[in-house]
């Protein structure tokens, strides 16, 4: 048996995470060609580095599939109801920072907080004769956050991409999304309502709690946390 | 938990029951459209419903609760009055992975009826009450119709009354909402700042969306008027606060609530209609004397109701659900109804529960 580390397979988010094991003494490195997804771990015995999509790691985590993932945080919270009892989070690593924040036109002066999204909805709700739209692929998160703040009389949309332009197109309202700069919603004539983000993401080394520790598998989990300076 | 078809025949004494009350049986769809769902309850029922989709309905839902799709088949084609009784399955994601069904039975008792208030809110409690007695159960009571006069009661602005019943269920939002409409907390940030500019409609992007010019403008008259809008007095929130704090027996409230109606006159009818039906459930055979009331039962469950409201429970099982709920959801036939409405109240049971109580004690 080895212990399987899921590692984003492409762009920044995996070469950020190879840079931060590299600095603990773990090398992981893409094997074969570019285009195959095939990995190594060397510096610790019983190491297999799997390279999977950011948004299957939750997933593959909560199954048992891999013992060890890396992955946003907001992704765990938004793919996993009750992630703590599916995932542990053993560190965060310091990159891969984003916000999720909802968003709402510039010229809705009278918009600052949830508070006004609250009233605002029950009012559009009065007027257009349905819920107000937000526009995201964060349901959970957000619809934990709106209840938690006693937000009503919105509805979610789902929208996997080009989310900032919905409200332009008078598909949604307002949306809800992970930004890093602000940069685009600059660009299509939103602001970001105040109180703080729904969630501030980053990349997180997560331990699954479903996989199956064999007493082999404990032993390279050890040796990892010893070189990694976590847990215990 | 014991098996299906001891619960369905569980089920089906407890219909039996209700249909030699006079309640005709009837059955509903378990794929229900999710719209009229999520209209009335609100993206929160994603979180608690099945979602599935069906080609010709579009958006569907496992059926959550019967009182909608009954409150549909009624007022679409119902006598008046009417008594229903129903038998199936309910569905409800579980997402804290707790011990709870994810899916469970329900036997129920619904009653529409026009002419008769309080002697239609007693048949319901009284026969549940009968029903349920060999139990042994705690019994909750509350009127959430005594919140909404008390509410619509005070002196203030019709916006923020408005503002106070929508969140009337939500008890965080609403305590907000009323600390800050007495000035108890400050104005929310920034709103003072927006009031006080020459034009607080100047902006430097252009409106984009659906929300137009007009109704921000709107908003921003409101705002202005909720600002020079006096305070809530204190006495006043003393006095709903007092009210929801009420929690003694059927009887004794009845003195209580005719004191409170001398310093709150608005809340005076919602009283006369208490006290009728206290009298109605004496009536019918239900020692009021000891029966519970909360002011404040019903404002955490399910926002429909909004009239009479009751629960039983397992004593000294507080992980077990509710074993019996109901109440009067006359706003719900309003919303359901489009344009029509009717007086409605019922209850529903969860037969395995019953099944486990006996079962616990017999063992």
């Amino acid at each position: 048996m080895t212990v399987k580390l899921g590692v984003p397979s492409k762009g920044r988010l995996m070469e950020k995470t190879f840079d931060w094991f590299g600095a603990r003494g773990v090398t992981l490195a893409r094997t074969g060609s570019e285009r195959e997804y095939a990995g190594a771990a060397l510096g610790i015995e019983g190491l297999e580095l799997v390279l999977l999509s950011a948004g299957e790691i939750p997933r593959e985590l909560a199954a048992g599939r891999i013992h060890l993932g890396v992955t946003g945080s907001d992704l765990v919270r938004e793919k996993l109801g009750n992630w703590q009892q599916k995932v542990v989070e053993l560190d965060k690593m310091g990159f891969g920072h984003a916000d999720l924040i909802i968003a709402v036109p510039r010229a809705w002066v009278d918009c600052t907080t949830l508070d006004d999204l609250d009233a605002i909805a029950a009012e559009f709700r009065r007027r257009h004769g349905f819920r107000l739209r937000i526009a995201t692929k964060y349901h959970r998160l957000v619809r934990d956050w709106l209840r938690e703040h006693g937000v009503a009389d919105y509805q979610l949309v789902d929208s996997q991409g080009a989310t900032e332009g919905a409200v332009k197109n008078e598909t949604a309202e307002a949306i809800a999304d992970i930004t890093s700069t602000g940069e685009t919603l600059r660009a299509n004539h939103l602001k970001v309502l105040s109180g703080g983000p729904v969630h501030r993401s980053q990349a997180v080394l997560f331990k699954s709690r479903r996989a199956a520790w064999s007493d082999e598998d404990r032993r390279v989990m050890a040796a990892l946390e010893a070189k990694l300076g976590i847990g215990g | 938990m014991a098996d299906k078809a001891a619960i369905r025949a569980e089920a089906a004494r407890l219909m039996a029951i209700f249909e030699a009350e006079g309640a005709q049986p009837v059955e509903t769809p378990i794929l229900q459209p999710a719209e009229v769902l999520l209209d009335l309850y609100g993206e929160d029922i994603r979180a608690r419903a099945y979602v599935t989709s069906d080609p010709a309905m579009g958006e569907a839902m496992l059926r959550p609760d019967f009182t909608v799709p009954i409150v549909g088949m009624h007022m679409a084609n119902g006598a008046d009055p009417a008594r229903y009784t129903y038998a199936g399955e309910v569905f409800r994601k579980q997402e804290d992975e707790s011990e709870r069904a994810p899916e469970y039975f329900q036997v129920g008792y619904e009653l529409f009826d026009r002419a008769r208030l309080a002697g239609a809110d007693a048949e319901v409690f009284a026969l549940f009450h009968r029903v349920l007695a060999p139990y042994g159960l705690s019994v909750a009571t509350g009127d959430l119709g005594l919140l909404h006069a008390a509410i619509a009661g005070l002196t203030t602005t019709e916006r923020r009354k408005a503002a106070l019943l929508r969140h009337l269920w939500r008890p965080r939002r609403f305590r907000t909402l009323l600390d800050r409409f007495s000035g108890r907390t400050p104005m929310p940030e920034g709103r003072a700042d927006l009031l006080a500019k020459p034009d607080p409609m100047a902006c430097d992007a252009p409106l984009v969306g659906l929300r137009s010019e007009a109704e921000i403008a709107a908003r921003i008259d409101w705002l202005r008027e909720d600002m020079q809008a006096a305070p809530i007095p204190d006495q006043e929130v003393g006095l709903l606060d007092d009210l929801m704090g009420l929690s003694e027996s059927m009887t004794n409230v009845t003195e209580h609530l005719r004191d409170l109606a001398v310093d709150m006159p608005a809340i005076g009818p919602a009283v006369d209609r208490f006290a009728a039906r206290a009298e109605a459930l004496a009536a019918a055979g239900v020692d009021i004397d000891t029966l519970a009331f909360e002011g404040a039962y019903g404002r955490t469950s399910m926002e429909y109701y909004d009239g009479f409201v009751f629960g039983f429970y397992a004593e000294g099982r507080p992980d077990l659900p509710p074993v019996a709920t109901g109440g009067r959801y006359d706003a719900l036939t309003r919303v359901l109804g489009q344009g029509r409405e009717i007086p409605a109240v019922g209850g529903v049971i969860r037969p395995e529960l019953l099944l486990r109580l006996a079962e616990e004690a017999g063992a």
